[in-house]
């Protein structure tokens, strides 16, 4: 038995053709079209867009079909293609409260201006199998629709801090920290965490939230508001000096309203965990919402306790192709440690034996 | 395993399943959960909470509950945070209406079960009328001890000192206690229990309620209970007596003082409204049946 570079070469065109084939699968059923991925799996596009970083459906569903429908994969690709775009600048802050809402509601006021807002939602669908979509049939009627209300839907957030309920947050300047190009340093301030957060995993995310509500960190969260929509985004061009508009974003923000914090100079106040996710996605930026808060126990005199409220845990794990990358390069060949490996092992074991006669 | 035989009561309007959802055996098991949780009140009982058709944290602890006491002749009302038109509420009582075929009340005094979720209706409810609570975390400790094996330890001992420290902190920082909803209740005077998320002024209702009190956890997968005319008594000190609180307003729809108002954001200028949280004992009122 030989292993020669050939072999290997060979072998590894032999199983790209191989994935070719079985990425297309059975020729008889048709193939998908990247119009069909964006249009009826919307929403794992969009997770591929917000965890591949780069706000383009387009891309995003074509690398979901590249990658067989696995969103991690696909994620990994749209990040290697993101890396090799230019970097002109930043854009202005987006106005959240300026959204032209798809979806808008809050848990903490049964009413409010603007209104409660389901949006196209599977909250209240009772979740039983609809077998009517199992064969093609013809587009549902069109949804009734209503004139929007008029009014400006103020966030609930800048609601309950006209009333001082809310902390504010300090208005920034400054061009944001970007991970992408200076990579994660720690401590890290509260933007380039909210950066990590959001391109980070869905269920990495996910879970450590949930581990804040059920006693892994000091959670008393209620959902002031979530909003699905449009925003437009504005970039000043230094050549220009003022804000162009430079197309529109589709996201999905959560605010959530945590209990008080106070000290002696300041009174108690509802304090804020933030989310904010490109594409429609609105667990993930729940999710994104609850470990932001937690990790902000430091900066609020909580003690930490738990792993959602450990920054350098959080950070360094929640992203998946960096995770995914480490945990699958096992795979890989290991044949030269392990070979020294079992030489140690043999040793120890006949000094044991020399030893135990 | 028990042999369980055809149910007559499965309907076409169930849609292919059982009466209710659920399979006569795990409406059985559940059942002896109730019964060993009602023998033991405030007691937290395991139980094989099932996967339902609604997501977990949505309310599928009470709906288990309520599949497994609901018959045919049984009268529903669904609430969430008091009113029976917040969507989940809606969403809940057109699930049994769907798959139990049973009739559907807005009505406090007309209902024989109600689903409730962060309320206890402001009418009294009486002997025979069943109040099944959504209950998201069963273990009233879980802030302070997170690990299950060491509050199951503390409750065998009924030892909650961590509850009072915690009381008596929050009295120390803030001058009282800061649990406004969820307080820690004893039942019985031996088990500590979670009222579930109610608000602080309900908490008086669970004390010697003529109805039946369930508690249904299903993410958690417990089940705990409050017999009727059982002491309920909500954690607190001599000297801080514990406190329900509302807020200061009359209702702007019936004018009730007494009930607990939700806050409707009118303007983003301060605007403000308080509006009864209980629907339908503010419709009773503004209809003068009171």
């Amino acid at each position: 038995m030989y292993v020669a570079v050939k072999g290997g070469e060979r072998a590894i065109a032999h199983a790209h053709a191989w994935l070719a084939e079985i990425r297309r699968g059975d020729p008889a059923a048709p193939e998908v079209t990247l119009a069909q991925l964006m249009e009826q799996l919307g929403l794992a596009v969009d997770r591929v867009m917000a965890e591949g970083a780069c706000a383009d459906r387009e891309l995003a569903a074509l690398a979901l079909k590249q990658a067989r429908g696995d969103t991690t994969e696909a994620a990994f690709l749209l990040r290697a293609y993101r890396n090799t775009l230019p970097r002109f600048g930043a854009a202005e802050p987006v106005d959240t409260a300026a959204m032209r809402i798809e979806r808008r509601i809050s848990a903490t006021f049964k009413d409010l201006p603007g209104g409660q807002v389901l949006g196209p939602t599977f909250d209240y669908t009772h979740r039983l199998l609809d077998f009517s979509l199992a064969d093609p049939g013809p587009p549902p009627p069109p949804a009734p629709e209503a004139e929007p209300e008029g009014d400006a839907t103020p966030r609930v957030t800048d609601v309950l801090a006209e009333e001082g309920l809310m902390a504010r947050e300090p208005p920034g300047n400054e061009e944001p920290p970007d991970l992408t190009r200076e990579g994660l340093r720690l401590p890290a301030g509260r933007a380039l965490r909210l950066q990590a957060l959001a391109r980070g995993d869905e269920g990495f995310l996910v879970a450590l939230g949930y581990s804040t509500q059920r006693g892994y960190g000091n959670a008393h969260p209620f959902v002031g508001e979530i909003r699905v929509g449009e925003v437009a985004v504005e970039y000043i061009p230094p050549e220009l000096g003022f804000a162009i508009d430079i197309g529109d974003l589709l996201l999905t923000e959560c605010q959530m309203v945590n209990q008080f914090a106070g000290s002696a100079s300041a009174p108690p106040q509802f304090t804020r965990g933030y989310g904010l996710v490109p594409g429609r996605n609105e667990r993930k930026a729940m999710a994104m919402a609850l470990v932001d808060r937690a990790l902000r126990a430091e900066e609020l005199g909580e003690e930490k306790t738990a792993p959602a409220q450990d920054a350098e845990f959080v950070l360094y794990h929640c992203d998946n192709v960096e995770s995914t990358g480490f945990v699958e390069h096992l795979k890989l060949p290991h044949y030269v440690d392990f070979q020294s490996e079992l030489e140690k092992l043999r040793s120890l074991r006949a000094r044991w034996g020399q030893e135990g006669q | 395993m028990d042999a369980v035989r055809p149910d007559p009561a499965r309907s076409a309007a169930a849609g292919g399943y059982n009466f209710a959802y659920l399979d006569e055996a795990t409406k059985r098991m559940i059942r002896r959960a109730l019964l060993k949780a009602l023998a033991i009140p405030g007691h937290q009982v395991p139980f094989g909470a099932r996967e339902m058709p609604l997501p977990y944290g949505w309310g599928t602890g009470g709906i288990q509950v309520t599949a497994s006491v609901i018959g045919p002749t049984d009268v529903l009302k669904v609430i969430d945070q008091g009113a029976d038109d917040t969507t989940n509420a809606v969403s809940i009582r057109r699930f049994f209406a769907r798959v139990a075929g049973v009739a559907t009340t807005e009505s406090t005094r007309a209902a024989t079960i109600i689903q409730t979720r962060h309320r206890i209706p402001e009418t009294p409810l009486s002997e025979g009328q069943i109040l099944v609570f959504q209950v998201p975390m069963p273990e009233p400790l879980f802030k302070l001890e997170p690990r299950v094996r060491e509050s199951t330890r503390l409750h065998a001992l009924a030892d909650y000192g961590l509850m009072q420290v915690k009381l008596y902190e929050d009295i120390v920082r803030y001058g009282e206690v800061a649990t406004s909803y969820n307080h820690p209740v004893m039942v019985a005077g031996r088990y500590l229990m979670s009222p579930s998320p109610i608000p602080a002024f309900d908490n008086p209702k669970l004390h010697m309620n003529p109805a039946i009190l369930l508690f249904g956890a299903g993410r958690e997968k417990r089940i705990y209970a409050v017999p009727p005319y059982t002491p309920v008594r909500s954690l607190d000190f001599e000297d801080h007596p514990f406190r329900p609180i509302r807020a200061p307003h009359a209702c702007a729809l019936c004018g009730s003082t007494e009930s607990y108002l939700d806050e409707v954001i009118v303007d983003d200028r301060g605007g403000r409204m308080h509006v009864c949280s209980d629907t339908d004992y503010c419709r009773e009122r503004r209809e003068g049946r009171r």
